[in-house]
């Protein structure tokens, strides 16, 4: 087990992505079958266990310490797991603070499936009593369901391809074919076998993905222009039997949106952009901010779903039944989607359409004028480009809609992480009211030069009035040009407006702070 | 309650002495426990400490008049008998054992009682009143065996050729003792320092403590200090000084390490649980060996321990003493 522990300890503190992906290298490559395949199913996110209640924990604990304590210590701490983890009494017998060894991973998952809601509270604390803070934290995590060590799952799979030269979408491509411990991943992995074959379960395929215009402009007889829709680009796959459905990072967000995967029944794989429906559209599709209201939730209440129904725009077909279609040109492709929508059922899947525009100039006009909410900007795809993963050059590129701006004064600096962490370099905002108070309206960390960066640094760190833990407060002198792509009504700020990609495009030095935006102005901007 | 010991907010008055405890404003008679800038503050008129604690508060407030008192040595204050006894805090910390009246009190200070290199252990004295520390005074606050969370420090430098190890430490005590448990474990390699740490450095090495070959970090290139360890005061680990490390993994020796989020908020890559106070078994052992009479709390978290001496029946009160650093934001202490 503590193998496994000082992975999860090393991965929460580390905020490196190679750094994180060179933990979960090491590990794979040194940890015991099948300890390694149920960790890889932990940070995965597929290690199906029936969730032991926060309750047993409760119960466990009284069992062990003073009620009095625990609880002055859980104030102290915050999470309950991470309490009980640090203040575990061991019995007399066992060594302190030791984790003794004669606890596997794959021992404690053994246990953990087969416990009962009456059995949980025993077979736990006789766990606790083996292991050291990091290993109950790690068992305790495990039981209740949540590892929360700010990982994808493709982030896992690309550390356990690293680990043995493999290519992740080679791991991915057989990925749902197999079930944890995965031993014929492994067995594949270290050349004893042939790849698994994944026919007949449904798997994700990594997206392909664009470039930022910038600058440029493409000739319209190379590229198709179709609408860049807010929502989520979502992967549908079907297999006849059942179907998933795959977020852009590869996470199965089937359970999320049961009522867009219950209605898919046809075999394929295909590309679109999950949306809500929003009254105020007329049940055409609604801003992100509709739509945030659905994410991140495991399980879906039926008024949710009544509220904000989910539906898919789509843009591409990678799989029509079992034929693969990604190598075809996408006027090819296109044609095949066409024919393969109207077998969908309509109130859960439609077609994105294309811009049809004489040039350039004219398809640039058309994306000025397109105010909808739902509306990111226009994508412009080449017309004889294969699906490929990732972003490849001059295939794909995104247009934004230009971004609505409003001029804002810093108030409130915190460090970045990382390379930044020395840097402040995340700054709160805000405008004017009516009756001249300042409220923030929007938070950014991106958009300025390192040269900038400095500068912003340097006038934080000169201008600060209060301290609040990690937090400074400014003066309020210094006006920010901010960029944003919408703003929607929100209760996170005091000011009730919450901005979408905020970033700082200019530094307004020459501005007094006064003459910065009102929130009235930004209101009316809502869209 | 009438005794001859009186706590207040600004420290401990032994009246028959007319002398405050670690008073935390100026007093023309000050007992020192040890050189912590939030038990030692300068501007009292004459300071009975050890010689020790004393050339540390001459380091950090000028030359003061002071009566260095030797570990055991019996000085008299108008009819009290003063004693300074090893607290295992840091070097030339002392618990304050008082006599007077037939009666015994002993003033801890900050004290721990896992081994350290830099400085005295701790000796428990029988007495009839215990003023105990109580800075981690909480069950979850249980410092792992020092050896393990150095040798994670050494697994993460030799894993990381390219990179430095920067670990954050207070100035006075723990940057020291990491400095010793690593040549204790055969690092023998020159150690980089902060500015901040080179005085007090010097000043244990003047007492004795052999801390190896430390270099200023300053003005060196980066690539010099590839492979090795760097130490600074916790202050300077996220700030601009450390930008001209090589690719720095953070690292911070402190009891608080111990909690997550602590760490997390701090952007510390790398804690180290290593910590110059008592935790939670240290404080609750110390009072069950020494049993006295009644046990006053002190500083940190007195409400848990307070709570735990009354389930037990042991009389007990808590002392709300101003000015302790409650916290490593501003003292970094722990």
């Amino acid at each position: 087990m503590r193998a496994f522990s000082q992975l999860l300890d090393g991965l929460v503190y580390t905020r490196s992505r190679n750094g994180k992906l060179e933990l979960i290298a090491d590990y794979m490559r040194s940890a015991p079958d099948p300890d390694r395949g149920w960790a890889l199913a932990a940070l995965t996110g597929n290690l199906d266990l029936k969730a032991v209640k926060s309750s047993a924990i409760g119960e466990m604990i009284r069992d062990r310490t003073d009620p009095v304590l625990f609880e002055m210590s859980r104030d102290y701490v915050g999470d309950l797991a991470e309490t009980v983890a640090l203040l575990w009494p061991k019995r007399e017998d066992q060594p302190p603070e030791i984790d003794d060894g004669s606890l596997s991973l794959a021992a404690v998952i053994e246990k953990l499936q087969g416990v009962s809601r009456a059995s949980a509270p025993a077979v736990l604390a006789t766990m606790m009593d083996h292991l050291d803070a990091s290993g109950r934290f790690a068992v305790l995590k495990l039981a209740t369901g949540g590892l929360r060590v700010g990982i994808s799952a493709r982030l896992a799979k690309t550390g356990f391809a690293q680990a043995f030269g493999l290519e992740v979408d080679a791991v991915e491509e057989c990925w749902h074919a197999l079930s944890a411990p995965y031993a014929e991943l492994f067995d594949w992995a270290e050349g004893r076998s042939e790849r698994p074959d994944p026919s007949g379960t449904p798997f994700f395929r990594p997206f392909m993905l664009a470039h930022p215009l910038e600058e440029a402009t493409v000739d319209l007889k190379d590229y198709a222009a179709e609408w860049k829709w807010d929502g989520i680009r979502v992967q549908i796959v079907g297999v006849g039997t059942q179907t998933r459905l795959y977020s852009r990072g590869g996470d199965d967000i089937t359970g999320t949106f049961p009522e867009v995967a219950e209605v898919f029944s046809k075999r394929g794989v295909v590309d679109g952009e999950l949306l809500v429906r929003g009254e105020a559209q007329g049940g055409e599709a609604a801003s992100f901010n509709a739509l945030q209201q659905r994410l991140g939730r495991k399980a879906v209440s039926a008024k949710m779903m009544a509220d904000y129904p989910a539906f898919v725009r789509l843009y591409d077909i990678l799989f029509d039944d079992d034929e693969d279609l990604r190598a075809l040109p996408w006027t090819q492709r296109r044609a095949r989607l066409e024919a393969f929508v109207p077998q969908l059922d309509a109130s859960r899947f439609d077609l994105s359409s294309v811009i049809e525009a004489e040039d350039f100039e004219s398809l640039a006009e058309i994306r000025a004028g397109a105010r909808d909410a739902a509306i990111e900007g226009v994508m412009l795809k080449r017309r004889d480009s294969p699906y490929v993963a990732g972003r490849k050059a001059a295939l794909w590129y995104k247009w934004k809609r230009d971004p609505l701006t409003a001029d804002c004064v810093m108030m409130y600096a915190q460090r970045g992480h990382g390379k930044r962490s020395s840097f402040y370099s995340d700054y709160t905002f805000g405008c004017w009211t009516e009756d001249g108070e300042l409220l923030p309206v929007g938070k950014a960390y991106s958009g300025f030069t390192d040269e900038e960066l400095k500068g912003l640094d340097r006038f934080v760190r000169q201008n600060t009035v209060k301290r609040f833990g990690p937090v400074r407060e400014v003066e309020k002198t210094l006006v920010l040009e901010v960029a944003f792509d919408s703003i929607h009504e929100s209760k996170r700020h005091k000011s009730g407006l919450a901005m979408r990609f905020p970033r700082i495009a200019r530094i307004r030095r020459d501005k007094p702070a006064a003459e910065a935006d009102r929130i009235d102005t930004l209101r009316r901007m809502i869209g | 309650m009438s005794h001859w010991i009186e706590p207040y907010p600004t420290g401990i008055y032994v009246r028959p002495a007319d002398a405050w405890i670690d008073p935390s404003t100026p007093r023309e008679r000050a007992l020192v426990t040890h050189g912590h800038a939030d038990h030692a503050r300068g501007g009292h008129g004459h300071v009975w400490a050890t010689v020790e604690t004393l050339a540390i508060m001459g380091l950090r407030y000028g030359t003061a008049s002071g009566t260095a008192v030797g570990y055991g040595e019996e000085i008299k204050l108008g009819g009290v008998s003063i004693r300074y006894v090893p607290a295992g805090h840091v070097l030339g910390s002392a618990q304050i054992v008082l006599e007077h009246a037939g009666e015994r009190v002993v003033v801890t200070g900050d004290y721990k009682r896992r081994p350290d290199p830099t400085c005295k252990p701790f000796e428990p004295v029988p007495c009839d009143i215990f003023v105990t520390e109580a800075t981690f005074g909480l069950p979850v606050f249980r410092h792992p065996d020092t050896g393990s969370e150095m040798d994670r420090l050494l697994v993460a430098l030799h894993a990381n050729p390219d990179r430095c190890v920067l670990v954050g430490a207070y100035a006075l005590g723990k940057a020291q003792r990491v400095m010793a448990e690593l040549r204790a474990r055969g690092h023998h390699e020159p150690i980089y320092i902060h500015g901040a740490l080179e005085k007090m450095c010097r000043l244990y090495e003047e007492f004795g403590v052999e801390l190896g070959e430390l270099r200023p970090a300053a003005g060196l290139p980066a690539k010099e200090m590839r492979g090795a360890i760097v130490m600074s005061p916790p202050s300077a680990l996220n700030d601009r000084w450390s930008r001209r490390l090589p690719d720095p993994i953070t690292a911070m020796a402190s009891g608080w390490m111990r909690v997550r989020q602590r760490a997390r908020q701090k952007n510390v890559e790398l804690p180290l649980v290593i910590s110059d106070h008592a935790d939670w078994d240290e404080l609750t052992d110390t009072i069950r060996e020494i049993a006295p009479r009644e046990t006053w709390i002190t500083h940190g978290r007195e409400e848990a321990l307070l709570h735990w001496c009354m389930t037990r029946q042991i009389k007990a009160r808590a002392l709300a003493l101003i000015g302790r650093e409650d916290d490593d934001d501003t003292g970094d202490e722990g």
